[in-house]
């Protein structure tokens, strides 16, 4: 989509300038999810199955509406019948029909005039259930004599005499891979297991919702994506999309899990049945049980190599289960498992698997860290076995430019080497280790997302520049977005105001997911910011009297573009823009597209870790990300996506896991059970940034945010591994399974 | 007559074929030719599929021009994360 | 039920309101006084988002309950920047890129303030086990740890 080449010289692209939104943030003014409130509103409050499968045989509201200050009930018969697909998915998610499928799946809600009392007309509300045979595990799920969640809901590719839990069936591959395997000096097959982990956002998901019975609404939400929580509550709710105005907060964090709706329609539903609006906010416990979290996974792996460390042949078993629904990112997995390397004989086969546990969501990467966890290990077994350094093996494999990925088409431009060269030469990967300590290295691919996209820029009367964009800013990318900006019109940066706009104010924007939100609405940016300059231009012209095309924009002022021109003293943007209302009437700027060409970031970890013996406790000594930013519009964030994605796995692969009882409830769901990494538990996170341009964006751009989860769980074990001599294949590694390896070990 | 290269999952749609060949200039005239010469595909690619022309993967713009040399897979429908 | 009546002072303010004996403190800010830059993060005090002090000791206001307050002193989020400056914490925070989403930096902004009063001088790991308490989902807290430091070394300077 880049009208040229990606630029190269800069005057404010790459400075770390303060976040435009910073004071707001610190002194406690910015408003999350939670913090909005309305005249007349009420507080919502959603009961929630304590069982993991179980028919709804009955519910009887009558004392609960009985109780002073409830003003309204619903069930599913609140929401319209007939919706089918992905539609009908989340519906049946957001309130359960004929059937709870796990333990906190929704079945009733209440609107009163406080939250307690909400709360208290919740234990009101009889339910009768018939408990039924329930499954979490993906493997025993798939199993003849297994439960069936729900008949019917496999696709076109699952061949015949699968259980009916199996509702995606893929495979995907080349070459020959008996001959891959015979050409190998070293075959190593091994199986592993991944738990489910929590987006783990601190912001647990809020509205107010103000609906009318004539089908007009008002939503303000915490959420990464407005337009596809209009989309989606319309649906589930059967309203005219534009009948609902959809307002973003500000959010406190989602790393996927806030690209979808749970409460939303709920709380709609509630305010068209009051009356008034409704504010409702989920506990952290409904977070953790009925929201996120990302699938968990079973896989069997096999690679073969050459005593000179080339990969001959790769294939994979993927099994994955993204709860009662379809929609494990099995896919995804499939496609990245080995798609670091040039593997000629490969091949894949997934299985996307239905239990009895919440709708998965995207989480950073979806599908990419269980793979490479798998993938990665077997690699350094291979290492290990033929004697061969882990980096200079990965890079003899390396994919680049015009490599045939393992998922089929050639690479355009990828900077894999060039973090591997990165991590090789890097101090980290020279320390000397000591007793129980190890170093593991891993690389990760995530190959970004465009989406559809629309922004607008508006110059106001004294020059200043307004940006209107429909990605919500989760990690400051306001200042991203102003920096592009004011590249664009050559402008200092605190000339630019960044707007994050309703869905009543711009055209469709996905949300702020797929590491899109700084390419995409980037690219929109320049070039509305293009388009507005050239009417700057064009006023210029007007003014002296010669045609548009002889003058040109540079550094904040229209000039004659060369002696032919004339002779004229350039005007500022602020000049113009005093006379706008006389020249012509307002200038402003817009893009609408859905980019393509968005390039995929990869990136290399080496940590040191030290296993303490006598309790299997991992501590991560020193943590590098080397990684492919494509151009770093703002370092320091830049930095942060790294440093927080390498976080985020490390708490994947050392403590987070989703653990179920027999009965099939969640045992864990608080933050002192689900445990996320403190910073006591933490080194500071190095970090280098890559700069491999992308073409397919005019400043360069890579998407940074996912990339960086997916090396840390095979980084680690490899770490692990050369600490304790013992190959983990279960995470995440705690230190009672740890200690069990060691044990056995000895 | 492009050629494209389908995922190893579709080839029992189109009797075993890698690789087939549509006429089509753009994304979307491959995907609608794909349908019509060979329906055993129309329940993938009903279901979303995503493309990648020369290297680069189109989620779902049918407008991107694809010319006879060009490099082509069908690849499973691709999301954001 | 019969509500209470509490008398307290908020970043130096004399406040009152009314609550149930079952409201938290963190309810009382946020719903009553309308002081919502203390968050809910988990209800549970694993999570530090509420932090505030209550007569200068770092609580959990989601542990706290409202009628507690009665006559005691309470700092939040909202009383840290004053006259219109913020203070270094503040300030080095947006300096370092110390926060992303930023739903956690006012619970650790008042719980790194509580500890340079008690400690002007504290280590990188006195810094990391003092905000243990405070999770950040976000930034994996390196860039936390240095803007503490770095305003830790500044407030030193200038004292």
């Amino acid at each position: 989509m880049a009208l040229d080449g990606p630029k190269q010289d800069f005057k404010y692209i790459g400075t770390r300038p303060d976040r435009p939104d910073g004071w707001d943030k610190v002194t406690g003014k910015a408003r999350f999810g939670a913090d909005f409130s309305m005249p007349g509103m009420l507080h919502g409050a959603i009961l929630r199955s304590p069982h993991a499968h179980a028919k709804i045989i009955k519910i009887d509201a009558t004392k609960a509406l009985a109780l002073k200050g409830v003003k309204a009930v619903v069930t599913r018969a609140d929401f319209p019948e007939g919706l089918e697909g992905e539609d009908w998915n989340i519906q049946e998610n957001v309130m359960a029909g004929e059937k709870a499928l796990y333990d906190g799946h929704a079945v009733a809600a209440v609107a009163a005039t406080s939250q307690l009392i909400a709360r208290d007309a919740l234990k009101l509300i009889e339910v009768e259930y018939e408990v039924l045979p329930h499954v979490t595990d993906v493997d025993k799920a798939m199993a003849e004599d297994a439960p069936v969640i729900r008949e019917g809901a496999a696709d076109y590719s699952v061949p015949e005499g699968m259980h009916p839990n199996v509702v995606r069936y893929m495979e995907s591959g080349r070459g020959d891979l008996e001959k891959g395997f015979a050409e190998a000096d070293l075959v190593i097959e091994e199986s592993f297991t991944t738990e489910a982990a929590h987006q783990g956002y601190i912001e647990p998901h809020a509205c107010v919702a103000n609906l009318g019975a004539d089908g007009k609404g008002d939503l303000w939400c915490c959420t990464q994506g407005h337009w596809f929580v209009r989309q989606m509550c319309t649906a589930v709710l059967g309203l005219e999309a534009t009948q609902l105005r959809v307002t973003p907060s500000e959010i406190g964090g989602g790393f996927g899990g806030k690209t979808t709706v749970f409460i939303d329609p709920v709380a709609l539903a509630l305010s068209r049945k009051a009356g008034r609006p409704v504010k409702l906010v989920m506990s952290r416990s409904e977070v953790l049980r009925a929201t996120g979290p990302t699938a968990s996974a079973s896989m069997d792996i096999k690679m073969g190599m050459t005593k000179e460390g080339k990969i001959t042949a790769a294939s994979g078993t993927f099994r994955m289960q993204g709860g009662a629904f379809p929609g494990a990112p099995v896919d995804v997995t499939t496609m990245l498992a080995f798609a670091n390397y040039d593997i000629e004989h490969v091949h894949h086969v997934g299985y996307d698997v239905m239990t009895n546990r919440p709708k998965q969501a995207a989480y950073r990467a979806p599908g990419a860290p269980m793979g490479a966890f798998a993938t990665e290990s077997v690699l350094d077994e291979l290492c290990r076995g033929l004697g061969l350094d882990p980096i200079e093996t990965r890079l003899k494999n390396a994919v680049k430019e015009g490599t045939p990925a393992t998922f089929g088409p050639k690479f355009p431009p990828v900077g894999l080497i060039e973090t591997l060269e990165e991590a090789r030469a890097h101090p980290n990967y020279s320390v000397k280790l000591g007793p129980n300590q190890g170093r593991g290295v891993a690389s990760g691919y995530w190959m970004n997302w465009g989406g559809e996209t629309s922004a607008s820029v508006a110059i106001g009367d004294d020059g200043s520049v307004q940006v209107s964009i429909g990605t919500v800013d989760i990690g400051g990318s306001r200042a991203s977005m102003a920096l592009m900006a004011a590249e664009a019109f050559g402008i200092p940066y605190e000339n630019v105001r960044v707007s994050i706009a309703d869905t009543g104010s711009l055209g469709i924007n996905e949300p702020t997911h797929g590491s899109r939100a700084t390419f995409a609405s980037g690219l929109a940016i320049i070039e509305a910011s293009r388009e507005a300059t050239r009417k700057l231009c064009q006023r210029a012209a007007d003014k002296w009297g010669i045609d548009a095309d002889a003058v040109t924009w540079e550094d904040g002022c229209a000039k004659p573009s060369g002696p032919n021109a004339g002779e004229f003293d350039p005007l500022t943007i602020a000049e113009i823009a005093a006379e706008m209302g006389s020249t012509g009437g307002p200038i402003s700027g817009h893009h609408e597209s859905t980019p393509d060409g968005f390039g995929g970031s990869f990136g290399t970890h080496v940590v040191d870790v030290e296993v303490d013996p006598e309790t299997g406790r991992t501590t991560i000594l020193r943590y590098l990300v080397v990684q492919d930013a494509g151009k770093a519009i703002h370092p320091a964030y830049v930095e942060g996506q790294f440093q927080g994605g390498a976080v985020q796995g490390i708490g994947w692969t050392l403590n987070e896991e989703y653990i179920y009882g027999e009965d099939g409830r969640l045992q864990n769901p608080i933050f002192l059970d689900y445990r996320v990494p403190v910073a006591s538990d933490l080194p500071m996170i190095d970090t280098v940034i890559v700069e491999v341009p992308n073409p397919g964006h005019p400043y360069g751009v890579r998407g940074v945010g996912e990339t960086g989860i997916t090396p840390p769980l095979p980084a680690i074990a490899n770490a692990v591994r050369d600490a304790i001599g013992v190959r983990m294949k279960k995470l995440p590694l705690t230190p009672p399974r740890v200690l069990a390896a060691i044990k056995a070990r000895d | 007559m492009v050629q494209v290269h389908l995922w190893s999952g579709l080839r029992p749609l189109v009797d075993g074929r890698e690789v087939v060949e549509v006429e089509g200039e753009t994304v979307g005239q491959l995907l609608d030719n794909l349908v019509k010469d060979y329906p055993g595909l129309k329940p993938a690619i009903d279901k979303g599929v995503s493309i990648s022309v020369d290297g680069q993967i189109i989620p779902k713009s049918r407008g991107v021009k694809v010319k006879d040399s060009s490099e082509v897979f069908l690849l499973q429908r691709l999301y954001a994360g | 039920m019969s509500k209470i009546h509490v008398t307290t002072k908020v970043n130096g303010d004399e406040v009152e309101y009314l609550c149930e004996p079952r409201e938290t403190l963190l309810d009382c800010l946020r719903d009553h006084l309308d002081l919502t830059g203390a968050k809910e993060g988990c209800g549970t005090g694993d999570c530090g988002a509420c932090s505030v002090t209550m007569d200068g000791r770092l609580v959990c206001s989601c542990l706290v309950l409202g009628a507690e307050a009665q006559g005691k002193e309470i700092a939040t989020i909202e009383g840290m920047a004053e006259d219109g400056a913020l203070h270094p914490l503040q300030r080095k925070f947006i300096e370092h890129a110390a926060l992303q989403c930023g739903i956690c930096t006012p619970g650790i902004l008042v719980a790194a303030k509580s500890l340079l009063e008690k400690n002007p001088d504290p280590t990188e790991t006195e810094m990391r086990y003092w905000l243990a308490g405070n999770l950040c989902r976000c930034t994996g807290y390196d860039k936390i740890i240095r803007a503490v430091m770095d305003a830790a070394a500044e407030m030193r300077e200038a004292s």
